[in-house]
């Protein structure tokens, strides 16, 4: 009796709350929210994959002061890789392990939480972890361990539906946030350390039922197929385990690809391997491929061209900015899909020469070996899946960078579905240098250094830019750091006790802005007193 | 309290309203335990690929992509994780023993869970197995790695070689330098002689940094403090803005970067080089034996 009259009570409360809450997130308040910089809508922000805030109360003037407000412990162990959504005073995250919650954004404290439960004979690559969600209508999205995507309701948690979008047994999973264009769900598959087949995909957002599938190994018959040996296009991985950007103005997708399997070893797979390590141009309606620019031609190091491709506007044209684990700044035309010019922003040792198109060519001497040859920058890459940032006021580009080489090794490995396929090792040299990182400011009009945050050792942080003239990012040994933008000056730092896996993002509530991050097995969150 | 609170956490196939809230509570608080828990593969007793030569292929290749980063090709050590040919091994020797190695880690260093770093893919049941079944073919089967004087080598660690003063060996020595009880089945033979004759040849090295549970890289730093005071020691941590250190005296010193004259590290070691002329080769042999007998315990 008692609880039905708290359960009428709370229906009653909920209803006056929602009667005055903002409307459901629409396909138009993605594609407009630059009007409404107090929320962070997508997994980089906006459809442009910059990272940046246009909240300024937070700045390079009062910044020193700025507190942790609140702490919200996921509970799990393992990489706490996400970036949450905030919309209208609520922050939607995922946690390690396909936890998921909705939190009040202004005290953490949670309006639900949610756990996926997954089999537990999975196949993750590198962890059991998950960089975050999607929202749309009255919906928010995430992909599993097992390779499902899921919806749950955005005011309670409870799931809506939930598909299977391949077998994970034979070695696919989802980490990635999902992109919410249009009525669809976008998703790319993670699995390139196994004998799979890539691919990226969109559902229907509001029943779950596919609408496209891309496969990045091309099949018998279609164009690129000519570019893998024999049959090792069936397992020759491709993944595209990163969320991707959307362009309005060509109806398009750019999505990046990752290596293709097995990882070091040019003998089972010889040829191009198209569309491995490439920027992806599709027709967001179908599916269907416009344009590709691959990145690095037949990879035998794992360098995963899986980075956030960042559209920016410079001196009138578009292009797409992309910092490359392979070591090289790129910055392509997104009107045609060429490049402009290619330019490490790390030590690379692979390549001497550049080809017709000014792509960097591998040298011989780079391919592995069974005893192992030394190439910068090793399997980690010069940057990896970590989060850059463009600040359109310093028209700066920020990444987070890794200097460290490692020895290749290469060995015959055969497939066997669902186990591991990597023909490789890597180890560092046992005369290395302790390796170490830095965050990098870029001008990506010429891919020239302009200042760096060196970091003790290497960071696996995303990079947020704000339109107070700062950038936020954090470093392993678990500081939370604040820069200014122009100049690379350190201004503020906490220590979270955590090293920090995942890319800070900012939002803001009755007028207070606030800038969120994780770290450990926790997410903080600051604002000024 | 707790229940209304539970209640809001929800679960794939859980009957909403169809339990008690306490029951919920219960429910939910195992289920969201699972995947830790899941995760932790029954370990057999005994290898079901004991000896089976395609196995031990498959168990190879894991082994390159899982653990070479810190094991070395062929198994034989590098400067971070054991030496795996030699059959003695501190966390077990037994096929069960291995396993549990393998799949749990071991707490508290650098070896970590199955599948929880960066560092390769992490492995099933299956494959775990297929690894001991490889690590079985490499190991040697001679029973010490060294012919060394054990009894000598004591005299000369607690007497004139000096070593206790800045190192410890089941709880007694000195602190400045590692703890020496367990260095012998944690580096190969190689790489404890190159650290006698060459200490600046290899410093300690984290691992990576997700699981840099131990950063000690024993780096020499020489800092001038504030009121001008020179104090030179050991890093025992550090950040971009913090360093905590030892100094030769064994006081520790905490100091933020931004605060002192001058900071400088390098990773020329503090501990002095013994060559042939200050420790034999024979001497050296007998500190082996010694460090492999303190280490058997």
């Amino acid at each position: 009796m008692t609880r039905a009259i708290t359960q009428l009570l709370a229906c009653g409360l909920f209803l006056s709350v929602n009667s005055s809450a903002r409307a459901q997130v629409t396909f138009d308040r993605l594609l407009q929210s630059s009007k409404e910089p107090q929320n962070w809508l997508t997994y980089s922000g906006d459809y442009s994959g910059r990272r940046h805030s246009e909240l300024a109360q937070i700045n390079t003037e009062n910044v020193k002061g700025l507190s942790a407000r609140w702490v919200y412990q996921t509970g799990a162990l393992g990489k706490f890789e996400a970036t949450p959504l905030v919309v209208d005073g609520i922050m939607y995250g995922t946690g390690q392990d396909d936890r998921a919650y909705a939190l009040d954004a202004r005290t953490g404290r949670p309006i639900w939480q949610y756990q996926y439960i997954y089999p537990s004979d999975i196949r993750p690559c590198c962890g059991r972890i998950n960089r975050g969600m999607a929202i749309l209508g009255d919906k928010v999205f995430f992909g599993t361990l097992d390779a499902h995507v899921i919806a749950l309701d955005a005011k309670t948690g409870n799931l809506v539906w939930d598909v299977e979008a391949v077998d994970y047994r034979k070695g696919y999973s989802f980490t990635l946030a999902p992109l919410a264009v249009k009525d669809m769900i976008v998703v790319g598959i993670s699995g390139g350390e196994y004998g799979t087949r890539g691919f990226i995909e969109a559902y229907e957002a509001s029943t779950g039922a596919r609408k496209w599938r891309f496969y990045t190994t091309p099949g018998p018959g279609e164009p690129g197929h000519e570019t893998w040996a024999g049959e090792s296009w069936k397992t020759g991985g491709a993944p595209a385990w990163i969320t991707g950007v959307y362009d309005k103005e060509t109806d398009q997708l750019f999505w990046t690809t990752g290596n293709p399997a097995p990882s070091n070893r040019k003998a089972q797979r010889e040829g191009d391997n198209l569309y491995s390590n490439c920027l992806l141009a599709l027709d967001a309606d179908t599916g269907k491929l416009n344009w590709y620019f691959q990145y690095t031609k037949h990879d035998e190091h794992d360098w995963d061209s899986t980075q956030v491709p960042v559209m920016v506007e410079l001196e009138g044209k578009k292009f797409i900015a992309h910092a490359n684990r392979n070591g090289y700044f790129y910055l392509i035309d997104r009107t045609t899909g060429k490049l402009v010019f290619s330019k490490p922003f790390a030590t690379t040792t692979w390549s001497l020469t550049k080809d017709a198109e000014g792509r960097p060519v591998a040298t011989r001497e780079s391919s592995p070996t069974l005893e192992g040859r030394e190439v910068c920058p090793g399997a980690a890459g010069a940057t990896n899946w970590m989060s850059p940032s463009f600040d359109p006021q310093t028209k700066l580009f920020f990444v987070t960078a890794r200097e460290q080489c490692d020895i290749f090794s290469t060995a015959e490995q055969v497939n066997e579905e669902g186990h591991a396929y990597y023909g490789s090792a890597y180890f560092p040299a046992a005369d290395a240098e302790p390796y170490w990182g830095a965050l990098r400011a870029l001008d990506p009009l010429t891919g020239k250094i302009k200042w760096e945050l060196k970091h003790l050792s290497p960071s696996w942080s995303g990079v947020l830019s704000t339109a107070g003239g700062l950038v936020f990012t954090g470093d392993s040994e678990g500081n939370f750091i604040a820069l200014e933008a122009s100049t690379g000056r350190v201004l503020w730092h906490f220590q979270m006790g955590g090293a920090v896996i995942a890319g800070p993002m900012a939002y803001a509530i009755d007028g207070k802005e606030y800038v969120a991050m994780a770290a450990g097995s926790a997410l903080f969150t600051f604002t000024l007193p | 309290m707790k229940g209304k609170y539970a209640s809001r956490w929800h679960f794939l196939g859980a009957p909403s309203g169809a339990m008690s809230h306490i029951h919920l509570y219960l429910v939910a608080s195992l289920l969201f335990l699972m995947p830790i828990g899941a995760f932790r593969t029954h370990a057999q007793e005994t290898n079901p690929f004991a000896g089976d030569a395609r196995a031990a292929r498959a168990g190879e290749s894991q082994f390159r992509a899982n653990c070479a980063f810190c094991h070395g090709l062929g198994a034989r050590g590098g400067g971070r994780g054991p030496d795996l040919t030699r059959a003695q091994k501190r966390r077990g020797e037994t096929d069960a023993e291995l396993f549990r190695t393998i799949n749990e880690g071991i707490p508290g260093t650098a070896m970590p869970q199955n599948g929880t770093t960066s560092q390769g893919v992490g492995m099933t049941a299956e494959e775990i197995w297929q690894v001991i079944t490889y690590i079985r073919t490499v190991e040697k089967k001679s029973a010490s790695a060294t012919a060394g004087d054990a009894a000598h080598g004591d005299k000369l660690f607690h007497g004139s070689a000096g070593c206790f003063t800045c190192h410890m060996v089941h709880g007694k020595g000195g602190r400045l330098g590692p703890d020496l009880t367990n260095v012998a089945t944690a580096r190969s033979v190689e790489s404890l002689i190159d650290s006698v004759r060459s200490p600046s040849l290899h410093l300690a090295t984290g691992l990576i940094e997700n699981t840099k549970e131990f950063p000690q890289e024993y780096e020499t730093v020489t800092v001038v403090t504030g009121v001008g005071q020179t104090l030179t020691g050991v890093t025992l941590n550090e950040d971009n803005f913090s360093v905590q250190m030892m100094d030769t005296q064994q006081q520790i010193h905490l100091f933020e970067k931004d605060k002192l004259i001058s900071f400088k590290k390098t990773r020329e070691s503090l501990m002095p080089a013994y060559d042939a002329n200050v420790l034999s080769d024979q001497d050296l042999q007998d500190l082996l034996a010694y460090l492999f007998k303190v280490s058997a315990k």
